[in-house]
């Protein structure tokens, strides 16, 4: 809400400039966002009367005047604006004066006629945003020679508050004064309003239909309103200073008294309604041309007012384009009603809409203040546009107007809450100004709350304002105490910042990207992953909820390769999800990628780039960090991502907990990606399970080890070798180290050579060779039965 | 025996000349092995008197010990020789940097997180964390915004349905804590939110910390002092200006938004602070009783503070960093400044 603080200062006006009342308001939970003067600087401008008007004889745009500016003299002054005219008050900047953009005015002569000076618009001014060629005509009351500035009163400030949710009470100038009021202990005041006799007979009937959306509505018919009236100057300047165009007199009034009093109005053609209003919920689908000339298809939730034709206007929200106010109305109904911040709160923002008035019954204007601002807005139409009132038409359902709330406040909680003991006298003081009534009891205070506190309804929200209006920098600081509580600490788990500086460690840099991806970046990557959609993504890039951490790491490389970074290691942990809404799991991941070169560009001639191995090496420094890596199984295994030859699936316990693998050719096509790229992705739950060591006693005998290699079948895999070995070579094996893989000369096509050094050892004595010798024999003759592989001559 | 002046003189250039270690030991073999040329000469005394034979012994075995040591001392000429030869050989470039993998780096919002969570922690407060697909009652609901309430304006929301949605806060994971947990409590809960909302100010993602503190005998002023404490300790800057301004939020009463002075122009007014010298750096409040009575806490015997920060912003204050979307674009530019 933007405000002129002269019109504050016409309710109350504190000794303090305008930056002390901002930061005053501001610490009180008014928080200013911005003051602004109300006009540009400039100086050396005038009141003046233009005395005569004449054709420049070499232009046709241009007219010489002559202008009065008090100075005894008529000066004559070249002026190009089309709205001159002999007679108009004008502002006119003498020779001397500076405009904005230190714009100094000098003599002059245009197309050969002498100029001494300038007639302003608006605009010139920085009293306008808008740049038309039009002077400003002023009111002929406007003292000719007199300061400008000071007859406009310019020297104001335009201060913009920030209003939290709470504070619709502080929606007006009397809100915003009566808090104000409260912290400078001060009286407010404000203009008398009183109430204006009828002086015809003219009724309108009105009718509420839905009482609990609105308990109060008030009617009132003027007739013979002249709406071609020019809004006087002064309220177009109040207007305008606080963010509100002039439109005609009668919105500008049914504004000024939103702006002044906090009451929302609205204005209806009179002779456009038919029968009656009715206040009435919507019937689904019912049409409503609005003021904005929106067709809208009204919900049946919807609080409308009607007449006998159908709705004219969606309640507290906007008017409807066919019952307004237009240039041929006579008689106005002008309407002043409190619809509940229930009735209003949601319904503008279903139909993308959000007004002024909905703004303020959204968070409660006071139920009490229609009676108050009808009449205010009577008042003020009748000064402008002349016109005749009828009586006040009330309409109330007492049964639904809010009920006066009275809330205890205890002595006791207000001091253990704020660690203060505060005057008996001070709290009584704030609570009065405040406007709430505050009877003492022997514990404290019962209050009553005033009907435009909508947010004041337990005994904290008391508490609030007491603190608030104290000063919450004017209250104690302490430390909290504890307990110093042992709590249990898993030792065999690991956590997610051993992981992740494990990976740091290992070189890599962590990413963090969008929870939501592109469809077709997740579909090219996944193209059965089941994730939940966003019903309102920002844009269809981040629309769909990741269902595998590998889109936004492979984004991520794209990112970088494009920078010419061709060098990435990165990896990320997050939630990735799973499934549909109803069946949806929210898994926590840590995925990696690798790509380029295996070390750095440097001097020592690594030049190879990463495989599968290298990542597979990493993960398996992961897998260490528990010391647990004997839970974990590395399965061939396809994934729509990875390379089939290239990909396994990660068993943790036998449960498949991750994937790692070489980016798949194709998909790395389709993502525009030109390079090799490995990822792997698993379960931080699975990562996270270590173990507790256990110690085992050191053998005082010799071990043996004995070396053998075996020529297997491409396709059967180490591990096939590592399991089948491992069950024969009985319980004294230590170790198995693979030392050597090979393929090529001397092994026959389609097989590999596979190295194996076992190590054995007997915890009490020494083993002999002779069941080493049985164990090894053993170990060969089963692996050529299961695994048709021979040892290596 | 004349002969041995002779011999010793041809021995000695012998020695002084050889060139290794096995010349050497050739030349000791040659001179003084069993059947070497000086041994021969004490296999001769036999020829001599009585008389002479010990003086000519005596002699023979000086000279045997004499070349016997220059052997020795040649040799380990020779090996000192070599050593630095080997030495010279072997010198490399120190300054050549080392070989291997080069460390990565945390991503400064996490960076950030840990280090908020640290301060925490050591003070005995516990890590939360909770479910990023929330629903309507734990984001809005038990926190105190019934439907249709303004303050659901503050926050865009991304919605899946009419009841799902991605979390707006991370105040959820305090009502999951408050129901599933018995007084007293103390946790942060730090973790990725989402609001429908891009611009050069704001990311559809972003990370919040959340703390709330419940427990008997909790009052404001002990929020004040937690923050204070928190926020010099963040910053590292004891004498760091911090000030409590009464705003609003469903879920706390009295609530308020905490500005700290501007690190960046130390209070003075700078672009970063809007020329205001203050900084907004978190909100905070007293746990609003509605939300203790959704979480079935008994809202007499305890009270309790709850507070959430930005951790991009304080991130961004701590680092310099000028652009709230470089942290979500992972340059490796961007990230390896904070390893």
């Amino acid at each position: 809400m933007k405000f002129s603080e002269q019109w504050l200062r016409e309710w109350v006006s504190p000794q303090l400039d305008t930056q002390a009342i901002a930061d005053q308001i501001t610490m009180a939970g008014l928080e200013v966002d911005a003051i602004e003067s109300v006009a540009s600087a400039f100086s050396g401008v005038v009141v003046a009367e233009v005395l005569s008007k004449e054709r420049h004889p070499d232009a046709d745009k241009l007219s010489v005047c002559t202008v009065n500016d008090g100075s005894g003299e008529p000066v004559q002054v070249v002026c190009g604006a089309p709205n001159v005219e002999v007679g108009q008050k004008i502002p006119f900047a003498q020779v001397g004066g500076v405009l904005s953009g230190d714009f100094k005015i000098k003599k002059a002569k245009l197309r050969g006629v002498e100029s001494r000076g300038m007639i302003c618009s608006a605009s010139e001014l920085g009293l306008a945003e808008d740049t038309s060629p039009g002077i400003l005509v002023l009111p002929s009351s406007a003292p000719v020679g007199g300061n400008f500035r000071e007859y406009m009163q310019l020297d104001d400030m335009t201060i913009e508050v920030d209003l939290t949710p709470n504070r619709g009470d502080c929606l007006s100038i009397k809100g915003l004064a009566r808090e104000v009021g409260v912290l400078n202990r001060l009286p407010v005041g404000g203009p008398e309003i009183q109430a204006v006799p009828a002086t015809i007979d003219d009724t309108f009937p009105v009718r509420i239909d839905a009482p609990e959306q609105c308990p109060r509505y008030i009617g009132r018919v003027i007739r013979g309103v002249d709406v071609s009236a020019a809004t006087p100057l002064w309220m177009v300047e109040r207007l305008r200073r606080s963010g509100v165009r002039s439109i005609d007199p009668v919105v500008d009034v049914t504004n000024y008294v939103m702006l002044e009093l906090g009451q929302p109005l609205h204005a209806f053609d009179r002779d456009n309604l038919k029968g009656g209003i009715v206040v009435r919920l919507a019937k689904e689908g019912e049409r409503l041309v609005l003021l904005d000339g929106q067709d809208v298809a009204l919900k049946s939730e919807t609080l409308v007012i009607a007449d006998d034709d159908g709705s004219l206007a969606m309640a507290g929200i906007m008017g409807g384009e066919n019952s307004g106010v237009s240039e041929t109305t006579q008689t106005i109904f002008l309407e002043s009603a409190y619809f509940t911040p229930l009735a209003v709160a949601g319904k503008a923002r279903s139909y993308g809409l959000h007004t002024d008035a909905s703004h303020r019954f959204e968070r409660g204007v006071d139920p009490q203040l229609a009676s108050v601002a009808v009449e205010r807005a009577t008042g003020l139409l009748i000064e402008i546009c002349g016109g005749q009132a009828g009586p006040v038409t009330e309409c109330v359902h007492d049964a639904s107007m809010p009920a006066p709330r009275n809330i205890v406040l205890r002595t006791t909680r207000l001091e253990s809450a704020l660690s203060k003991k505060l005057a008996s006298d001070d709290v009584t003081d704030i609570l009065l100004r405040l406007g709430l009534e505050a009877e003492s009891l022997a514990e404290g205070w019962s209050v009553t709350v005033p009907s435009w506190r909508f947010d004041v309804a337990i005994e904290e929200d008391l508490i609030e304002e007491v603190a608030r209006v104290h000063g919450y920098n004017n209250l104690p600081t302490r430390r909290p105490a504890a307990r110093l509580a042992l709590r249990p600490a898993n030792e065999a788990t690991l956590t997610q910042r051993q992981l992740r500086n494990q990976m740091v460690a290992r070189g890599f840099q962590e990413a963090i990207t969008y929870s939501f991806v592109a469809p077709e970046l997740q579909a090219a990557i996944l193209p059965d992953a089941v994730s939940p959609a966003l019903a309102n993504p920002i844009s269809s890039d981040l629309s769909v909820m990741r269902a595998s951490l590998f889109p936004g790491l492979l984004r991520a490389l794209e990112h970088n390769l494009n920078r010419q970074q061709t060098r990435v290691r990165l990896f990320e942990t997050g939630l990735v999800f799973n499934g549909h809404l109803d069946n949806l799991v929210q898994v926590p991941m840590m995925g990696a990628l690798v790509c380029g070169a295996r070390e750095e560009e440097g001097w020592s001639g690594v030049k190879t780039s990463v495989d599968f191995y290298d990542l597979k090496g990493d993960l398996e420094s992961l897998l260490a960090l528990g010391g647990n890596q004997d839970a974990w199984r590395f399965e061939p295994a396809e994934h729509p991502a990875l390379h089939p030859g290239q990909s396994a699936q990660l068993r943790h316990n036998d449960e498949p907990v991750g994937w790692i693998g070489t980016l798949h050719p194709q998909v790395g096509a389709t993502l525009g990606l030109k390079v090799d790229a490995v990822l792997f992705e698993v379960r931080l739950d699975a990562l996270s399970e270590g173990r507790i060591p256990a110690f085992e006693p050191l053998s005082r005998y010799p071990e043996v080890r004995r070396d053998l290699a075996f020529i297997l079948k491409q396709e059967i895999s180490v591990q096939v070798l590592l399991d089948c070995v491992r069950v024969e070579a009985g319980n004294y094996l230590k170790d198995i180290k693979l030392f050597d893989v090979y393929a090529g000369k001397g092994v026959a096509e389609g097989c590999k050579s596979i190295a194996l050094g076992l190590t054995w050892q007997h915890p009490s004595r020494t083993l002999n060779d002779g069941e080493i010798n049985q164990l090894v024999d053993s170990i060969v003759t089963q692996v050529r039965v299961k695994l048709d592989a021979e040892l290596r001559g | 025996m004349d002969y041995l002046p002779t011999l010793v003189s041809e021995a000695r250039d012998a020695i002084q000349a050889a060139q290794s270690v096995s010349a050497l030991d050739e030349l000791r073999v040659r001179y003084l092995g069993k059947k070497g040329e000086v041994t021969a000469l004490l296999k001769g005394l036999g020829k001599l008197s009585a008389e002479e034979r010990p003086a000519a012994g005596e002699r023979i075995n000086q000279a045997k010990q004499a070349l016997s040591a220059e052997i020795d001392t040649r040799r380990q000429q020779l090996e000192n020789e070599a050593l630095n030869a080997r030495l010279a050989a072997e010198r490399i470039d120190v300054t050549l940097p080392g070989r291997g993998q080069s460390n990565g780096g945390l991503h400064p919002v996490t960076r950030t997180l840990e280090r908020i969570e640290g301060l925490f922690t050591r003070i005995g407060y516990d890590v939360a964390v909770g479910p990023e697909i929330e629903d309507d009652y734990h984001n809005f609901e038990a926190l105190n915004i019934p439907a249709h309430h303004p303050a659901r304006g503050m926050a865009d929301t991304f919605y899946f349905d009419t009841t799902r949605l991605l979390r707006t806060h991370t105040s959820p994971v305090q009502v999951r804590t408050m129901k599933s947990s018995e007084p007293p409590i103390r946790i942060v809960c730090p973790g990725r939110v989402y609001r429908s909302d891009s611009d050069l100010t704001h990311t559809p993602m972003f990370h919040q910390v959340e703390g709330l503190l419940v427990d008997e005998d909790v009052s404001f002023a002990d929020l004040k002092g937690t923050i204070e404490d928190f926020l010099q300790a963040f910053f590292e800057r004891d004498d760091l200006s911090i000030r409590f301004r009464p705003s609003y939020f469903p879920f706390t009463e009295p609530s308020a938004e905490v500005d700290i002075q501007c690190v960046m122009c130390s209070g003075k007014g700078c672009r970063v602070c809007s020329h205001s010298g203050w900084l907004e750096v978190m909100g905070c409040g007293m746990v609003h009783p509605e939300v203790f009575r959704h979480s079935g806490i008994d809202t007499e015997r305890y009270t309790g503070f709850a507070f959430g920060m930005g951790a991009e912003r304080l991130a961004m204050l701590r680092y310099g960093v000028n652009d709230l979307r470089l942290f979500f674009e992972n340059d490796l530019r961007f990230l390896r400044q904070f390893a």
